[in-house]
């Protein structure tokens, strides 16, 4: 009998829930259909003998062409994922410290943390771009990467901070006293206990201020200096006179490196096997 | 005696206690930091604090000045102290736009909890070894450009656009749908957009669920309904709550879906914020604007989290 | 790797003699500039009569580099990489798409760019917030060869503060084929007929001036009535707009999304490489005419090397190779000559003398201007 069909104790599924997972997945593929519609439609569009991306004009390699000569394209793109890891390496390490300290203690003064956090989640981006802009105007700050990069991790520790908090919610903290009474000190309670707990949640976290990073126009535009110029400034510059299908070509070209990424990772990883109780069966 | 863990339990005292005398020289730091928590708290909230004091309260700062301030010629801001910006902002004409806005934002999120609980949930629980794989999956639309995403949609959903064209050929319609510049496809957009805000503080709370925890459920006699309500929801609820503020705050600000995919009656308050600071010229109208949004939605946040709340999420 | 560029530069124009300090290789660099740009200018006119010279008073070094912010997709391949050659200089090319994001970045205090191109009625807020300064005309000799109205705009007589780029017109981009009973008139968008398939761009003068110029009003008007009249026609039209946009419109004309659409003349001009059936016209009513023109920002690191870019762009070669490629007019007279006979012979691009004299320049009207943002919103919120 296959995997599938037992549960984790080893027993045979009754065959409602067999049933049940089946609607489930089939469920789980409509919405991944839903997420990746208007993609199957970008990727058709990179071929599109069109300076524009609404009516199919013919079928064209050209602007693969094109996006391998045009080197302001990818340099932006370049430019891009930098300011896009660099910020969320920053944003998720202390957004992962500040949502551990607000969950695992109770503190004086952690209401107004609290309340804080959700400050830059409720400011219009187009106030917080405009008020950022102005403070390094006042402080005489010059635009430069380093002004995206600070921009960038300002609005998007909140996230990290909200996902992983709701990670930590009920955290067992007997979990660390129980490591600490079986020898474990304070570095390696942490680091064999804690953390790995909080590493979906921090994972999640990152995976989401990445692409609050990646796809930000109105903070990135108003506070990068001459030649920062980032992919999604790039696009929206364009937006006046079309964007053309180069741009969809380059998200056809991110998508597979990332698919790339993935498979080489999932392949080198072997990812650890979950622990199953193999009871033996009866039936 | 040598102080092997057999023999720590007969010394007594909390662990913390032990290390700060007789661990070594790390863990007896750290033990007395442990004491004094609201030190170590503060310590790691420290980074996090400062970046956003220096590069979000005080640019903020500047902002709530103007708000009391008023539109100069040509559309600088003279500083004062009135609060007509503020009574403007409170105008009944905006009515409709900022229950609109709330509409649209309530009605994505709803629709991201519909679509993403089911996802997050199979993720969690279904995803075995590959549950990374799959959560990048939900990511990877994202990695591409957001305008371009948008064009997507617009090919897909206008009234020679993919859908119409396939049902039309099915002949299911005979005329095509006017499904683009409708507030369907603001409410489309912004769900679509949101999905992945929706998605990941589920699966990061679900995640934690015992799978067996689940199916020991079922062995007991309970169904799946009852599972799902007394077990599975509640031990999710900080993610459900993580998740609609992480979506519905952002959604009632959006400006670029409504632009882009809505029609000439759907504005939100995002465009009217937005206009204020660029075609209009009006900052300090502006900043009241949005500090009264801002205002009214913290004090939200503020009930939300207060009621709905486990106690360790607020 | 920015030194790798200096050095590159360096290596290529050592050839003009042994080592150098900076201010060396930026003399030389400048001594080279002009000897190359002679000697182009030499070649180029042949026997013409040509108006075209270099630019030699003023006063200042050329910089190693020119920072230039300019809109997306609005010059030839040719223009920015000649010019680096002829004066050795880099320039950094960034674009925007629209009037005020640029104003709220400069307002705000953003710095760095030596040349943006606004459009007209930005300049005089422009002036207005004190963002731009002073150009030295001395540095701009070629600007003699612009025509006369553009010598004497009405946002800036004797071009102090800016130099044209290119104009255009606001009209209606219409499908020839969908509304075969199309007349050139504002009333076309009004006309129930085609309802839900009539789109207005988003400026609040642009939609204003379309109401005004329907009702004969004058579209830089203050008085408040004829305002409000404006705005209860606009509101009688909502019904039938698909929605307001000043970018979609072009991509809804080429997928025939839309049939009546209130755009800018080149805009239409990029609907029409997808679907020939679109068509441009300036309503009989009278119409708003533009002009994007290069200023120098406050602050600038590099004025001189902007003016002298400035005047690069006035000869006549220049200003055609760049309308030859966007495909909107240029505000260079000596450049007709340059210039594809089926550019300067489209009326959509070059309309007819009867049409420009019915076309206007938006106004900054300073406070009178929350007027039109209250009406706008009343408009956009009923």
């Amino acid at each position: 009998m296959s995997a599938a069909s037992k549960t984790a104790l080893g027993r045979r599924k009754p065959r409602d829930q067999r049933v049940k997972e089946k609607g489930l997945r089939a469920y789980v593929a409509f919405v991944y259909a839903f997420l990746f519609a208007p993609i199957v439609v970008l990727v058709l569009f990179s071929f599109n003998d069109s300076k524009r991306n609404a009516t199919w004009q013919g079928f064209t390699l050209k602007w693969y062409r094109a996006l391998f000569n045009d080197q302001p394209v990818l340099d932006s793109l370049w430019l891009t994922l930098r300011v896009a890891v660099i910020a969320t390496v920053i944003a998720t390490l202390i957004g992962a410290l500040a949502a551990y300290a607000l969950t695992r203690y109770k503190f004086r003064g952690s209401s107004v943390y609290n309340g804080a956090i959700y400050v830059p989640l409720v400011i219009p981006e187009i106030v917080f771009a405009v008020a950022l802009l102005s403070g390094f105007n006042v402080a005489g700050f010059n635009l430069t990467i380093r002004t995206v990069i600070i921009a960038h991790v300002a609005f998007m520790v909140s996230f990290v901070i909200v996902v992983v908090k709701a990670r930590m919610a009920g955290f067992d903290k007997t979990l660390e006293e129980a490591a600490m009474d079986l020898g474990a000190n304070e570095v390696q309670t942490f680091v064999y206990v804690t953390l790995p707990f909080m590493v979906p949640g921090i994972l999640a976290g990152a995976l989401l201020a990445f692409v609050l990073s990646f796809d930000d126009f109105v903070i990135t535009f108003f506070n990068s200096g001459v030649g920062n110029t980032t992919l999604p400034l790039k696009v929206y510059s364009m937006v006046k006179f079309g964007v053309t299908p180069e741009i969809n070509a380059i998200s056809v070209f991110m998508l597979l490196i990332s698919i790339l990424m993935l498979a080489a990772s999932y392949k080198l990883q072997g990812a650890p096997p979950t622990v199953t109780i193999d009871a033996p069966t009866k039936d | 005696m040598s102080k092997t863990p057999a023999n720590r339990g007969a010394e007594g005292g909390t662990s913390s206690a032990i290390f700060e005398k007789h661990g070594d020289p790390l863990s007896r730091a750290m033990a007395r930091l442990r004491g004094h928590s609201f030190a170590v708290a503060n310590l790691l909230m420290a980074p996090t604090m400062l970046w956003l004091v220096l590069f979000l309260m005080l640019p903020l700062g500047v902002i709530l000045v103007y708000s009391f301030g008023s539109r100069g010629t040509y559309g600088d801001v003279i500083l004062g102290f009135s609060f007509d910006n503020y009574l403007r902002a409170f105008n009944p004409t905006w009515l409709p736009v900022i229950l609109r806005s709330f509409g649209f934002a309530a009605l994505a999120t709803v629709f991201t909890l519909v679509l993403g609980y089911p996802l997050a949930y199979f993720i969690a629980v279904y995803g075995g070894r590959r549950k990374n794989m799959y959560l990048i999956m939900v990511m990877l639309p994202f990695w591409t450009s957001y305008l371009i995403r948008t064009y997507s949609w617009i090919v897909i959903l206008r009234s020679q656009g993919v859908i119409n064209t396939v049902l039309q050929s099915m002949h299911i319609i005979d005329n095509p749908l006017d499904l683009l510049n409708t507030p369907f496809s603001v409410v489309l957009g912004l769900t679509y957009g949101f999905l992945p805000f929706m998605t990941l503080p589920l699966y990061s709370s679900l995640e934690k669920l015992d799978k067996s925890l689940i199916e020991a459920s079922w062995d007991l006699g309970a169904n799946r309904v009852w599972t799902l309500l007394r077990v599975t929801i509640p031990l999710s609820m900080p993610g459900v709550i993580a998740g609609t503020l992480l979506t519905f705050i952002p959604a009632v600000g959006d400006f670029v879906t409504p632009d882009l995919l809505g029609g000439p009656n759907t504005m939100m308050i995002g465009n009217l914020i937005q206009q204020q600071f660029l075609s209009a010229r009006d900052w300090a109208y502006g900043s009241a604007l949005s500090f009264s949004l801002m205002a009214i939605l913290l004090l939200g946040i503020f009930f939300y989290v207060r009621k709905a709340g486990t106690e360790n999420l607020a | 790797m920015k030194r790798l560029d200096n050095e590159v530069r360096v290596l290529l124009l050592d050839g003009l003699g042994g080592p150098m300090t900076r201010r060396g290789f930026l003399k030389r660099a400048g001594a080279a500039g002009l000897l190359v740009g002679a000697s182009g200018f030499l070649a180029a006119c042949g026997g013409s009569e040509s108006s075209s010279t270099t630019a030699a008073g003023g006063g200042g070094e050329i910089s190693e580099e020119l920072f230039f912010y300019n809109w997306s997709d609005y010059i030839d391949e040719e223009t920015l990489p000649n010019f680096e050659t002829e004066y050795g200089t880099k320039v950094v090319y960034d674009n925007y798409s629209s009037n005020d994001d640029l104003l709220a970045k400069l307002q705000s205090g953003a710095s760095g760019y030596d040349i943006i191109v606004p459009t007209d009625y930005m300049i005089t807020t422009m002036l207005g917030l004190d963002l731009i300064q002073e150009i030295d005309l001395d540095n701009i000799p070629n600007v003699a060869n612009l025509y006369p109205r553009f010598r004497e705009a009405p946002f800036d007589p004797g071009n102090k503060y800016s130099i044209p780029w290119q104009w255009g017109t606001t009209g209606i981009g219409y499908n020839s084929v969908k509304v075969p009973d199309f007349r050139p008139s504002w009333d076309m968008l009004w006309d129930e007929k085609y309802s839900g398939k009539i789109t207005m761009m988003s400026e609040i003068r642009d939609v204003f001036a379309v109401a005004l110029f329907r009702l004969g009003y004058d579209p830089n008007t203050r008085d408040a009535a004829q305002i409000e009249e404006a705005k209860q026609m606009l509101i009688e039209q909502k019904p039938l707009l698909k929605h307001y946009s000043s970018s979609t419109y072009i991509d809804e004309l080429a997928s025939e999304d839309s049939y009546l659409s209130h755009g800018w003349s080149g805009d239409v001009f990029q609907a029409q490489l997808d679907n020939e059936d679109v068509m441009y016209a300036v309503p009989e009513e009278g119409s708003l005419t533009w002009v994007d023109s290069m200023c120098i920002p406050k602050g600038a690191p590099h004025k001189y090397t902007a003016e002298v870019f400035m005047d690069y762009v006035c000869r006549p070669e220049v200003a055609a190779a760049i309308s030859n490629y966007v495909f909107y007019a240029s505000p260079n007279e000596a450049a007709e000559e340059f210039i594809l006979p089926e550019i300067l012979e489209d009326p959509q691009i070059y309309p007819a003398q009867e049409t420009m004299d019915k076309l206007s320049f938006l106004e900054e009207l300073g406070t009178d201007t929350e007027l039109y943002n209250q009406a706008y919103q009343e408009l956009r919120a009923s």
